[in-house]
């Protein structure tokens, strides 16, 4: 059992969570996962860890409420437990000294982005952090991402708070400044995560993306998450989740990522849960087909 | 005098069109007058035959004799003074390819219900509650690591429990057993068993760890830092293989240990009760044709397909699975192709529609010492079908291994253990079940189990 240390609401249907697994903590890189299971009845859910804590023996997840598994998380608090979690999973992110590194994060995945600019910023790169999300009030970790950056620029799709548009807007203005940039680091939906893989080409600037696909087990016996990386089928679970964005075929891992969304509604209208975190999943859900 | 003949007993079980409704184990064991009366058909050998075809010598005339006795718990030891998972091997071991293979009745009859009658003094045992710690050696104070809970590291943590170590199981899955868990189907293994047999090692002392991916978590150096003074590897054959066949990413495509670990460990067919989430399908395609095929087709039917398929590139004689397994497949209306390769899978909006086959031929035998398929131009032809299962088998599970060069592995990334004492090229480290052998079976998995773990006490004792 796993307890809970602390939690945190960081926006609309977005929690942080605290929990203790000091063995975790300790082994743990940047870009590296968990899998949990709430409970006897749980599916194992994989998350990113975005923070951890090796001498107080804690890490840190932020994960948004899209279904049922979630949403369940989400209504934790302090002193429960977490009936299994299993980690650290994936291969960690490679860290060394690129010269400036952009870390671009959209929506959630400004939490999996965060450990490796921390990361890369450690390793003394420049940082030019770019976060967005849809609206102002799913915006999250930025003052977080502020501290382990050199820079950070911030969008919303709807202009509700700081540049109207998106994270692959920011990346044009900083690209047009003319500096010379090493590597990209780009996490989020699929949709974004292609569509910066793509402006990127047209940089020649290499990108590293964090694929998202279903996964059952996590230690490369099961086969759900292959996904195709330059022609060949990868397992991101243990060959990844990290890959280079430009020979990563993402309408494949799009369509796979939909194989369950007929039992996942099923789910969540059975689940209570608050209305909002639900209509966001539905629309999530809409936005995956 | 001579012996009136008795007829080989006949195992209750399920009715076909009953069982593809529910996940109920199909054979129900024998009643105790059933199995009195088969054991008297064993002739207690002085030689026995069926003795050499066990490959951990299970001591079968001595526990048979027992059975037409009566003494149900004394013949249940006996099987445990070699075998400490009888109730698992009773159900699951190929016994027509070894003890009863070779059976002498088998000659002019049919063999004595050896698996069987092991299965029921298992079960009598468990269900009378009547099962005993044995005596363990004194406390030896020395900490050995067992990675990996299937058969392989549950035998060698028992033995070496016995002997006194102090031993702790890693198991990188929330739940104890490897394919016995995840794997093999509630109606051929039910999960209480697996969890009695595990629940006897904590009894005996072994303390299990689950949700410790050795390697990630820490690797097998770390544990000797924390003081383990040997290790065992018993990691299994867990990395699916696929077609490499156009199609094979479509929505619907599954490897039988995604389809089986869904069930079976996860519960999914009891969803949205259990999160775990499963395909709906109504025809399933199922290639290959070992024990697992023939778990994820019987497996498929009792989720509501309406149309399962075998399809498997060889002739009846070459399927590997147990013959039980086929005869029941079979029995529930799985409709087998054989000689039958599929070519391509078939898609539609991202989903499967059908898969593409050829039909084959038998040739000269290849390097296996089995006639080589050969495919027959211009017949290739469609099935129509919404999920195809692929379970052509499992390589070896590679996770701790890529953290772990110092152990060194074959030409097809099994560990290259000494075949006599299972030694790896890492010191104090010991090694068996599939991740050496390759896919092979739970009885010979325990085999080794048990070498390794003669051999870590002599290298501990210094022996
Ligand atoms: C390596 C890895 C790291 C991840 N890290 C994080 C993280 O740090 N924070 C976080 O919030 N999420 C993360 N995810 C995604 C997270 O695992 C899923 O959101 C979660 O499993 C959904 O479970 P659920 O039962 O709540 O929803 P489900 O009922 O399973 O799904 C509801 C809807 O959510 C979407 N969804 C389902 N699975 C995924 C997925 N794997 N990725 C993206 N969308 C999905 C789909 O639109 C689906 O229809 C990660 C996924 C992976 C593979
Ligand atoms: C569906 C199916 C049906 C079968 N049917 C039969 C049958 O009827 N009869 C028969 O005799 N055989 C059968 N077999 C084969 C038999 O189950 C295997 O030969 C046997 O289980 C091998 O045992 P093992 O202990 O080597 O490994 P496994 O049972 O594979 O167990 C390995 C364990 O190690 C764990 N592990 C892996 N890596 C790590 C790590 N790094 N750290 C910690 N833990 C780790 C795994 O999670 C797993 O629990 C079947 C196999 C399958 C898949
Ligand atoms: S070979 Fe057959 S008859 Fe002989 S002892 Fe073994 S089981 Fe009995
Ligand atoms: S999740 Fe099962 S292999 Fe990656």
């Amino acid at each position: 059992m796993f307890k809970i240390l602390a939690k945190e609401v960081l926006s609309d249907c977005v929690y942080k969570m605290v929990i203790d697994a000091p063995r975790i903590a300790r082994a743990r890189k940047a870009g590296q996962f968990v899998v949990l299971r709430i409970d006897e009845n749980g599916e194992r859910v994989p998350l990113t860890i975005c923070d951890a804590d090796a001498v107080a023996g804690s890490l840190t997840i932020v994960f948004q409420a899209v279904g049922k598994s979630t949403m369940q998380l989400g209504q934790m608090e302090p002193g429960q437990s977490i009936h299994d979690l299993v980690g650290p999973l994936g291969k960690a992110t490679h860290i060394e000294k690129y010269g400036t590194v952009v870390c671009v994060g959209g929506g959630i995945g400004i939490a999996p982005v965060y450990p490796i600019a921390q990361a890369m910023r450690l390793a003394g790169n420049k940082v030019i952090s770019l976060i967005g999300a849809r609206t102002k009030n799913l915006l999250i970790l930025e003052k977080e991402m502020a501290k382990v950056s050199d820079e950070l620029l911030v969008a919303t799709d709807d202009g509700s708070y700081s540049i109207k548009g998106f994270t692959s807007d920011l990346l044009k203005q900083v690209m047009a400044r003319g500096i010379k940039v090493d590597l990209a680091v780009a996490i989020g939906p699929v949709p974004m995560m292609k569509a910066m893989a793509n402006l990127t080409k047209t940089y020649n600037l290499k990108t590293m993306v964090s694929l998202n696909p279903i996964m059952l087990d996590a230690t490369g016996m099961c086969g759900v998450c292959r996904v195709t990386v330059g022609g060949k089928t990868q397992f991101a679970c243990v060959d990844g989740p990290e890959f280079d964005g430009h020979l990563v075929d993402f309408d494949e891992l799009q369509k796979r990522l939909r194989t369950y969304n007929v039992q996942e509604k099923t789910a969540v209208e059975k689940f209570q849960h608050s209305p909002s975190c639900i209509d966001l999943a539905m629309a999530a859900q809409k936005q995956v087909k | 005098m001579p012996k009136e003949k008795i007829e080989r007993q006949k195992m209750p079980e399920q009715k076909p069109h009953d069982r593809i409704k529910n996940f109920n184990e199909v054979p129900f064991g024998f009643p105790q007058e059933i199995a009195m009366k088969e054991a008297q058909r064993c002739l207690q050998c002085k030689k026995p035959a069926c003795v050499k075809g066990c490959p951990v010598e299970v001591a079968i005339p001595e526990f048979i004799k027992l059975v037409a006795e009566g003494k149900f718990v004394e013949a249940a030891r006996k099987v445990k003074s070699t075998n400490a998972l009888p109730a698992v091997c009773g159900r699951v071991c190929p016994q027509e390819s070894q003890c009863e293979k070779v059976c002498i009745v088998g000659k002019k009859d049919k063999p004595v219900a050896i698996g069987s009658l092991e299965r029921f003094v298992a079960d009598f045992e468990r269900n009378t509650n009547a099962v005993k710690i044995p005596n363990i050696a004194e406390k030896k104070n020395i900490k050995v690591a067992v990675v990996g809970s299937g058969p392989a590291g549950l035998t060698c943590a028992g033995d070496l429990a016995l002997k006194g170590y102090d031993v702790t199981i890693f198991e990188a899955l929330h739940k104890t057993g490897g394919v016995l868990v995840y794997g093999i189907p509630e109606f051929r293994l039910p999960k209480v068993i697996v969890q009695a047999e595990v629940n006897y090692l904590t009894m005996m002392g072994v303390k299990v760890e689950t949700n410790m991916l050795v390697g990630k978590v820490a690797t097998l150096t770390e544990l000797f830092k924390e003081g383990y003074k040997a290790a065992f590897v018993g990691t299994g054959a867990g990395l699916p293989m696929f077609l490499n066949i156009p199609g094979e990413n479509l929505i619907g495509v599954l490897s039988a240990n995604e389809y089986l670990t869904r069930v079976n460990l996860m519960k999914a067919y009891l969803f949205p009760e259990y999160d775990t989430p499963m395909v709906k399908s109504k025809k399933v395609a199922v290639v290959g044709a070992g024990n697992v095929a023939m778990d994820s087709a019987r497996t498929a039917l009792r989720l509501g397909a309406e149309k399962v398929y075998i399809v498997y590139r060889r002739s009846p004689e070459e399927m590997p699975a147990r013959k039980e397994e086929i005869h029941h497949a079979q029995e529930e209306g799985i409709d087998f192709q054989l000689l039958t390769n599929p070519i391509e899978v078939l898609g539609k909006d991202g989903c499967v529609r059908g898969i593409k086959c050829i039909k084959m031929e038998l040739g000269a035998p290849d390097e296996s010492g089995r006639r080589r398929p050969i495919p027959i131009k211009d017949s290739e032809f469609e099935i129509e079908v919404d999920t195809v299962v692929v379970a052509i088998g499992n390589g070896p599970n590679p996770l701790l291994l890529k953290a772990t060069p110092e152990i060194e592995l074959n030409k097809w990334g099994n560990i290259n253990a000494n075949p006599e004492t299972l030694a790896t090229t890492m010191k104090g480290v010991y090694a068996g079940g599939d991740i050496v052998t390759g896919a092979a079976t739970v009885i010979e998995a325990m085999g080794q189990g048990k070498i390794a773990a003669r051999s870590i006490d002599k290298y501990l004792t210094g022996g």
